[in-house]
C-alpha cells in the first residue's frame, strides 16, 4: 500500500526548529497539501520525507516501511522540484527515462513506458529537445512525466506550479490533479497558493513556524478553521477578525462589545457557556456580510472609505472604529465613498476564538 | 524601442536617437577596437614575419615588411650546421616538441582527472575546515616559483626523479592541480542541488550523480580550466629548465638554449621555432573558443 506517516517528526537546524513534532498521515490515494507562509517548515517536511533531509527526532514511515536510515535513492518516491530539476544534458526522453535505470527494463518496454508518460503529459512532440529548449509549461510536465513513468511509492511534489504564470497554473492544476487520480498513490504536494491547496487536495495541513495548526478537508479548513490562524491564513480577501467582549448572553444570541459597538448574534453554544466578560475574537468572511436597510442592534455601521471593483463583486472597506472591515458585496450594489452602511453577518458563518486564539466550538 | 519613438501628437517633434542593436558597435569603435587589437597581435605578427626572413632581412634597420619569405629557418629547426662550413646536424627539435606536447598534455590531463574529482568532493562533501584545505591548496601558487626551486630540485634528487617523464610530469600536475581545483569547484557550486537531489531520488548513486548529471554540465569549464592548464604548462621554462633532462627537455628550454653560436643570435631561427611553437596553443583555443568562452563567463549568464 502507498501510504506515507510521519511520527513525531523535529528538524532542529543549530538552534532553530525548523519543524516541530509533527504528525501527519496520508492514505493511499489520497493528496495532502503542506500549505503555509516561506519559512514555515513545508519544504523541509518534503525533504525529510524523500530523504534529502535527516530528521533530528521522529520517524518517517512510506509504504508501512521505516525509512529513517535509508537514502534517498532506496526510498522509491518520486518527487517534483520547484524548479523542475530537469537533467540539462538530456533530452526531454532521456529525462523521463532517467529514473527507469535501476529498474533493469528491456529497453522496449522502457521506450513504452516513456511514451505512454509522454502520451499522458502531451510531449511526444518534443522528446528529443532539451531542457532548455522547451518552455516553463513543458519543463513543468516532463518534471511530472519523469515521477510517473515509474511505479513509486509515493509522490511529493515541491511548489509545483509556481513558476508558471496564472492562465497555465489552472490548466496543470487540473491535469495534475487528473494524473494523480488514477495513480492511487499517496501524494503530498508543498504550497504556499491558498488557491492551489484548495483546489487539488484532499486534505490540507497548514503549517506554521513548524507546527502543523489543523489538519482537514478544504471544506472544513475554509468554513471551521480550528484557530485565528488558520482563519486569517485561509480565504481571500482575508476573514475579518475583530477582538470583542462577550458582553452577554441571552439565549441562543451574544452581544460582543468592540470599541463604541456592540452586535448582537446567534452564536454556537459553546460560546454562550463562556463566562461574561471573556476576551474574544470573531471571525466573519467578507463574503458572509449582507448590507442592510437600517441599523439595529444586530448590525454594524460604518462607512465605507475604499471600494475596489473585482469584475463579478464588488470589494469595499468599511471603517468601523479603529476598525477596516472588509466586505464583498455583488457587483450591482452601488455604493461611494462616505456613504454609511449597515452591515448583517450570517450568523451561521461566524467564527469564535478565545483568548488563546482556538476556536469555540460545540 | 517602441516608447523612444511615441511621442504624445501634441508635443514639438523631437530628434529620437534610435539605439543600435546589440552586436552593431559602428565604424569608429571598431576601427579603435582593430587599432588596439594589432598592438596586442604585434609582437606576434613581428616574429611570424621574421620566421620567414632570411639572415639579412632579419637583422636589417630599418625593419623591413616586404621581403622575400624564405623556408630555411624551418628547416634549420630541425636540421642546421652548428659552424660555418660545417655539415648539417640533427637538432633533437621533433624530440623537444613531442616532449612539450606530451608533458603538457598529460600534466593537464591527471590535473584535471584529480581536480575535477577533488573539486567535487571540496563542493559536495565539504570537510570539517573545507576553506583551510583550499587555502593550503593556493598557497604554494601564492609564490614566485623561484622561492619554491631548491627544495623541489632536492626532492627530485633524493627521489632520483630529476630528468624522467614522470618526474616533470608530476611536477606540472602538482603544479595545475590548484588552479584546476579553485576553477572546477566554482563550476560545481554554480549547478543547481535540486538536479542532483532529483537524480539520487530517481535511484541513482553519488557515482552516477557525478557523471551522468553533474559532469556533462561542466564540460564548458573543463574545457577553459584546460585551456589555461595548456597555455601556463606549455610556457613554463624555469622548472623544465632545471628539472629536464637531455632526453625529456621540453621546447622553452631547447628554445633559449639555441641564442648563442659562433655567428651570434639567429633571430629568424628562434622565431621560426617560436612560430611552430605557437601553432598547437592556437589550434587548441580555437577548438575550444566557444566552450571557452561559455566557460569563463559561466556565472554571469546563468538563469
Amino acid at each position: 500500500m502507498s501510504t506515507i506517516e510521519l511520527k513525531g517528526i523535529t528538524k532542529l537546524f543549530g538552534a532553530l526548529a525548523a519543524v516541530r513534532d509533527v504528525d501527519l498521515t496520508v492514505a493511499a490515494g489520497e493528496t495532502v497539501c503542506l500549505l503555509g507562509p516561506s519559512g514555515c517548515g513545508k519544504t523541509t517536511t518534503l525533504r525529510i520525507v524523500a530523504g534529502l533531509e535527516q530528521a533530528t527526532a521522529g520517524d518517517v514511515y512510506v509504504a508501512g516501511k521505516r525509512m529513517n536510515d535509508l537514502a534517498p535513492a532506496a526510498r522509491d518516491i518520486a518527487m517534483v522540484f520547484q524548479f523542475y530539476a530537469l537533467y540539462p544534458s538530456l533530452t526531454v526522453a532521456e529525462n523521463i527515462a532517467f529514473p527507469l535505470h535501476y529498474e533493469r527494463l528491456s529497453a522496449a518496454e522502457r521506450e513504452r513506458r516513456v511514451a505512454a508518460a509522454a502520451e499522458t503529459l502531451e510531449l511526444s512532440g518534443i522528446l528529443d529537445r532539451l531542457p532548455g529548449q522547451v518552455s516553463e509549461g513543458e519543463k513543468q510536465r516532463v518534471a511530472v512525466a519523469r515521477a510517473i513513468v515509474r511505479d513509486p511509492n509515493c509522490f511529493l511534489f515541491d511548489e509545483p506550479l509556481s513558476r508558471l504564470d496564472v492562465e497555465l497554473r489552472q490548466t496543470m492544476r487540473g491535469q495534475i490533479k487528473q494524473v494523480l487520480t488514477g495513480l492511487s498513490k499517496a501524494c503530498v504536494i508543498v504550497t504556499h497558493d491558498q488557491l492551489e491547496a484548495l483546489t487539488m487536495a484532499d486534505r490540507i495541513a497548514i503549517m506554521r513556524d513548524g507546527l502543523i495548526e489543523q489538519i482537514a478537508s478544504p471544506h472544513a479548513i475554509f468554513s471551521k478553521p480550528g484557530n485565528v490562524f488558520v482563519a486569517s491564513f485561509i480565504g481571500t480577501p482575508q476573514m475579518n477578525l475583530v477582538e470583542a467582549t462577550l458582553a452577554g448572553v441571552e439565549g441562543v444570541d451574544a452581544t460582543l462589545a468592540f470599541g463604541e459597538h456592540r452586535l448582537k448574534i446567534a452564536v454556537d453554544r459553546a460560546v454562550t457557556a463562556l463566562p461574561k466578560g471573556s476576551k474574544v475574537t470573531f471571525g466573519i468572511r467578507p463574503r458572509a456580510f449582507t448590507l442592510a436597510g437600517a441599523a439595529s442592534e444586530r448590525t454594524i455601521s460604518g462607512a465605507v472609505e475604499i471600494i475596489e471593483p473585482m469584475g463579478a463583486e464588488t470589494l469595499i472597506h468599511i471603517r468601523v472604529g479603529e476598525l477596516d472591515l472588509r466586505v464583498v458585496v455583488p457587483r450591482e450594489i452601488r455604493v461611494r465613498p462616505g456613504h454609511v452602511v449597515h452591515l448583517a453577518a450570517d450568523p451561521s458563518q461566524l467564527n469564535m476564538f478565545d483568548a488563546s486564539g482556538k476556536a469555540v466550538r460545540s | 524601442m517602441a516608447d523612444t519613438t511615441a511621442t504624445p501628437a501634441h508635443s514639438a517633434p523631437r530628434r529620437v536617437r534610435i539605439s543600435r542593436g546589440v552586436g552593431e558597435a559602428g565604424w569608429g569603435r571598431t576601427l579603435a577596437a582593430t587599432i588596439i587589437s594589432l598592438i596586442y597581435f604585434f609582437p606576434v605578427l613581428w616574429i611570424i614575419l621574421t620566421a620567414f626572413k632570411s639572415y639579412g632581412d632579419a637583422l636589417a634597420v630599418p625593419p623591413k615588411f616586404i621581403f622575400t619569405p624564405t623556408l630555411d629557418n624551418f628547416v634549420s629547426v630541425f636540421s642546421r650546421a652548428y659552424s660555418a662550413g660545417g655539415s648539417a646536424v640533427d637538432t633533437n627539435f621533433d624530440l623537444f616538441f613531442f616532449n612539450s606536447i606530451f608533458i603538457a598534455g598529460t600534466s593537464v590531463f591527471l590535473a584535471l582527472v584529480i581536480g575535477t574529482l577533488a573539486a567535487f568532493g571540496f563542493s559536495r562533501y565539504p570537510l570539517k575546515g573545507n576553506e583551510t584545505y583550499l587555502f593550503i591548496i593556493l598557497s604554494t601558487r601564492m609564490l614566485p616559483a623561484i622561492v619554491v626551486i631548491i627544495p623541489i630540485i632536492v626532492m627530485f634528487r633524493v627521489t632520483g626523479l630529476a630528468g624522467t617523464y614522470i618526474g616533470i610530469i608530476l611536477l606540472y600536475t602538482a603544479f595545475n592541480l590548484p588552479f584546476t581545483v579553485w576553477m572546477m569547484k566554482s563550476f560545481f557550486d554554480e549547478l543547481s542541488p535540486d538536479v542532483e537531489d532529483a537524480a539520487r531520488l530517481d535511484g541513482s548513486s553519488d557515482i552516477r550523480v557525478f557523471f551522468k548529471i553533474c559532469l556533462p554540465q561542466v564540460l564548458a569549464g573543463i574545457a577553459a580550466t584546460a585551456v589555461f592548464g595548456l597555455i601556463l604548462t606549455w610556457n613554463e621554462y624555469l622548472f623544465a629548465l632545471l628539472l629536464s633532462g637531455v632526453e625529456t627537455r621540453t621546447v622553452p628550454v631547447a628554445m633559449a638554449q639555441t641564442i648563442g653560436g659562433d655567428i651570434g643570435v639567429r633571430w629568424g631561427l628562434l622565431a621560426a621555432i617560436e612560430t611552430l611553437f605557437l601553432i598547437p596553443v592556437i589550434l587548441v583555443t580555437f577548438f575550444l573558443q566557444n566552450h571557452l568562452l561559455r566557460g569563463v563567463t559561466f556565472g554571469t549568464i546563468k538563469r
